[in-house]
């Protein structure tokens, strides 16, 4: 009887150490915690994600997915910083033009086959490819490889990318022009290496389950459109040791107090906090409910074409516009999730920003309504001859709540008639595009951890500025930005102009507020860009 | 009979035509696109984008080549929100999970809107009556946008009876929620309408009649009345059911379902035109077929009716 229970025993734990990771009932590698049995961790997403290709993939929720299935050149680390993927190093050239990749030996695709630098070749041609189509074929050309802009333009043949494999380990990227900031641009999903084989066998079903072959942490074994998606460890992932996490599911749910209600009856590990709910959620579950700065501001845009109001092409209505928004009655008693009030368009949280001192930000709101009272009586503006304008945003409980906020203060402060009006999003888009507003909501979140993801909305050529603010002097050195050995001084010099010119006004810049599982570690919550990977993350036992 | 059911259907195929050529240009004509997106698309990017789903063509073209698609090769295109994905797919994903529990629910409802529908008109100003109007009615104003948020908070987060959402492939736990949610409403409408139009047939000369000759109640009610008094609900059953295995937008996003209801109305948004189309054709098939296969009903009940 001992005997044979001895020797199951030792059976029972030879098959546990054969038949799976050592780690996933254990205690973790350096930290030493006791680590959860059951390693599975549940998200709740807005919105079903667009695609997991990692060359089609165009949203937020898709880009998580793909994250984890796939590796590309350099990881981030919980703070941001690069990491070697696939990559293990790389030397650029005295011209700044030539980036050589040196690639690990011992990277898998899930079939087993190695991961080579003609991986790379073949996605980054894809991804640039006008037979592809891919909605972030813009992100090549930012990243300004050699031809690139040309064949999205379909002027060149495709196979002139600036992209080579010297050999099977080195990957050769040439740049139009030098970009200080290309290597932190490879963390990126459109960047990420693709399986030729496997596309050509499948066609545009490869991404299904079953038949997607992938490099990274993880595999996609089921997907139901509008219900979830499932992704499970990848046994022939290069790190595939120090993976804790065995499965990750993503579950759709629309409605964010239904994906709360869910979390409370724990059916998830993570969910957004609704606007508003932070401080009560913060005192009932201090260790689960969790804020931290993230890379997007928020603002409204005058229209400054040809066709907008007279009135905003005044400067002083414009100014005492912005100065009488009480920034932190929006944060502290609007929002109540930790946001920063935004003086500046670019987030302090950005990667090397040094947030400059604009004027109006050291005021007392005191100060600034005096201020804006001043300029829009000066404008010509009061009692007798009331400004009036209309006031536009996306449909949203939140943005109303804002837009309600500021009209008021507008009219208190000022006397100020601002008409709201909201638009559902699509009809938004294309009303502030084509100028058809007067003073319109914008939003953004950084693409890259750098101050000239935010600034470069505010020149003439971006598209995105729907404003249509143009200054030569802040065009210049946007431009300039980009090859200076430190662009701080450009930038802060254009967020001084802005605070001069004010053709927007910054309302705040975001913070993520979410309800976060306690036994959940290893969030990154100091990544601003909160480019995770699940890789990284663990479940301690409870 | 034979030669109504094909005049039916003859009148069916211009008419789903009709429909799909309003919906198109309804579509189009909606404001931004399907690649409209927060940061604007190069030129050149749309460019590809638009030759690659044939937007760059003339609407007629498009059209056409649309109907095309369908009737030659039953293809309604590719998705234009999720690329990973044909419409086809789509559909067969969501359809059946939307059918599955828009069946239930419409049994359930039918099943318990008559009885108590016939329970009240038969006991009418009774308790029972007073019950069974007080249900239906209770029913009514509890609309599933308000239902299937209150069920998730009792059965969900305080009993932990019941999981919150999710389909799982459609296992029993997963259906009961969306399931009384949905049916509710449906059921209160048909309560009402058995109510009143029972307590209608009940007063009519032929169950008088039946009445003076002595016959047994139990043979009046079964035998004479529910048929005739069941007309008016069945003509409300037709679209109802139609409308319950489309789904509905508020069951698929408050459970998570992966219905076709939640698409319906995302696509729209998402300006997914050949999603948009799939789905609002699929509706249009099925509401033609249960208002013919109503009609025959009308036959079958009502000697009257001839066609």
């Amino acid at each position: 009887m001992r005997y044979a229970t001895t020797k199951m025993t030792a059976a029972l734990l030879a098959a546990s150490f054969l038949s799976g990771p050592v780690l996933a009932a254990g205690t973790h590698p350096t930290t030493g915690e006791a680590l959860a049995d059951d390693q599975t961790f549940t998200y709740r997403v807005l919105d079903e994600h667009s695609s997991v290709d990692p060359q089609i993939v165009e949203d937020v929720s898709g880009a998580e997915i793909v994250r984890d299935l796939f590796e590309g050149l350099y990881n981030q680390d919980e703070d941001g910083n690069l990491v070697p993927g696939v990559a293990l190093s790389h030397e650029v050239s005295d011209d700044k033009l030539t980036y050589t990749f040196k690639l690990r030996d011992n990277a898998k695709w899930s079939n087993g086959e190695p991961v080579t630098a003609n991986d790379f070749v073949f996605a980054w041609k894809r991804a640039v490819n006008p037979e592809t189509a891919s909605p972030y074929a813009w992100y090549m050309e930012l990243m300004s490889i050699a031809n690139g802009a040309d064949i999205i333009a379909g002027e060149k043949p495709v196979d002139e990318l600036g992209v080579k494999a010297v050999d099977d380990l080195t990957l050769e990227v040439t740049l139009s022009q030098p970009l200080p900031y290309f290597p932190q641009m490879v963390t990126h999903s459109t960047t990420f290496p693709s399986p030729e084989a496997v596309i050509a066998e499948h066609g545009a079903d490869w991404t299904k389950p079953g038949n997607i072959v992938s490099n990274g942490a993880y595999i996609l074994t089921e997907h139901v459109l509008n219900e979830r998606s499932v992704r499970e460890r990848n046994e022939m992932y290069w790190d595939n040791e120090n993976t804790i996490l065995d499965k990750v599911v993503a579950v759709v749910i629309n409605d964010e107090n239904q994906a709360l209600t869910r979390y409370m009856a724990g059916e998830l590990d993570r969910t957004e906090v609704p606007a508003g709910q932070f401080p009560r959620l913060k005192e009932e579950n201090p260790d689960e409910a969790i804020n931290f700065p993230r890379l997007c501001n928020y603002y409204y845009t005058f229209n400054l074409s040809d066709g907008g109001p007279e009135a905003f092409k005044d400067v002083r209505v414009r100014k005492a516009l912005a100065y009488a928004v009480d920034r932190n009655v929006i944060v502290e008693n609007v929002l109540q999730g930790g946001q920063f009030p935004a003086y500046t368009f670019t987030p302090g949280a950005t990667a090397g920003f040094e947030v400059p001192e604009v004027d109006y930000a050291n005021w007392s709101q005191a100060e600034r309504d005096e201020k804006a009272k001043e300029l829009l009586a000066e404008a010509g503006y009061g009692p007798d001859n009331p400004l009036s304008f209309d006031m536009l945003y996306n449909t949203s409980e939140a943005h109303k709540k804002i837009a309600t906020v500021m009209s008021q203060m507008w009219k208190q402060k000022l006397g100020v008639e601002a008409t709201l009006n909201n638009m559902e999003w699509k009809t938004f888009l294309d009303v502030r595009g084509k100028q058809d507003f007067e003073l319109a909501r914008g939003a953004w979140c950084g693409d890259y951890n750098e101050a000239s993801t935010f600034l470069d909305l505010v020149t003439s050529p971006s598209g995105y500025n729907d404003g249509k603010y143009s200054n030569a002097t802040v065009d210049e050195l946007m431009t300039g930005a980009r090859t200076a050995e430190n662009p701080q001084e450009n930038y802060t010099q254009v967020e001084m102009t802005l605070a001069e010119e004010m053709p927007v006004i910054p309302v705040y810049h975001y913070a993520g507020v979410y309800m976060l599982n306690d036994q959940l570690k290893n969030w990154p919550i100091n990544n601003v860009e909160q480019n995770w990977y699940s890789k990284n993350l663990y479940k301690v036992a409870e | 009979m034979l030669n109504f059911i094909l005049r039916r259907v003859l009148v069916a195929i211009p008419t789903i035509l009709v429909l799909i050529i309003f919906s198109f240009l309804l579509m189009h004509s909606a404001p931004g696109g399907p690649f409209t997106s927060e940061r604007p698309l190069p030129p050149e990017v749309m460019a590809n984008i638009e030759a690659k789903y044939g937007l760059d063509q003339p609407l007629w073209k498009q059209m056409y080549d649309y109907v095309i698609g369908i009737v030659t090769q039953f293809d309604f295109g590719p998705s234009f929100r999720y690329k990973d994905r044909s419409v086809n797919d789509i559909i067969a994903q969501g359809f059946p999970v939307t059918l599955t529990y828009g069946s239930i629910a419409f049994v359930v409802a039918v099943v318990s809107g008559v009885t108590l529908g016939a329970v009240a008109a038969l006991r009418q100003n009774t308790w029972l009556d007073y019950f069974a109007v007080g249900v239906s009615i209770g029913a009514q104003v509890l609309p599933n946008f308000v239902m299937a948020p209150l069920l998730v908070l009792v059965f969900t987060l305080y009993l932990g009876w019941l999981p919150g959402g999710g389909w799982e492939g459609g296992q029993i736990q997963f259906i009961i929620l969306p399931v009384i949610a949905l049916a509710t409403s449906y059921m209160a409408s048909i309560a009402r309408i058995t109510r009143s139009s029972m307590l209608e047939v009940l007063r009519s000369n032929f169950i008088r009649t039946a009445k003076a000759k002595g016959l047994p109640s139990r043979k009046i009610i079964l035998g004479h009345a529910l048929k005739p008094s069941l007309l008016p609900v069945i003509s409300y059953l037709g679209p109802a059911f139609v409308a319950m295995i489309t789904g509905s937008v508020i069951i698929d996003v408050y459970f998570s379902t992966g219905g076709i209801g939640q698409l319906f109305v995302n696509s729209a948004l998402n300006r997914d035109y050949s999603t948009i189309m799939g789905i609002t054709i699929l509706t249009g098939v099925l509401t033609i077929s249960f208002n013919t296969l109503v009609d025959i009903l009308y036959a079958w009940i009502d000697p009257k009716i001839r066609y």
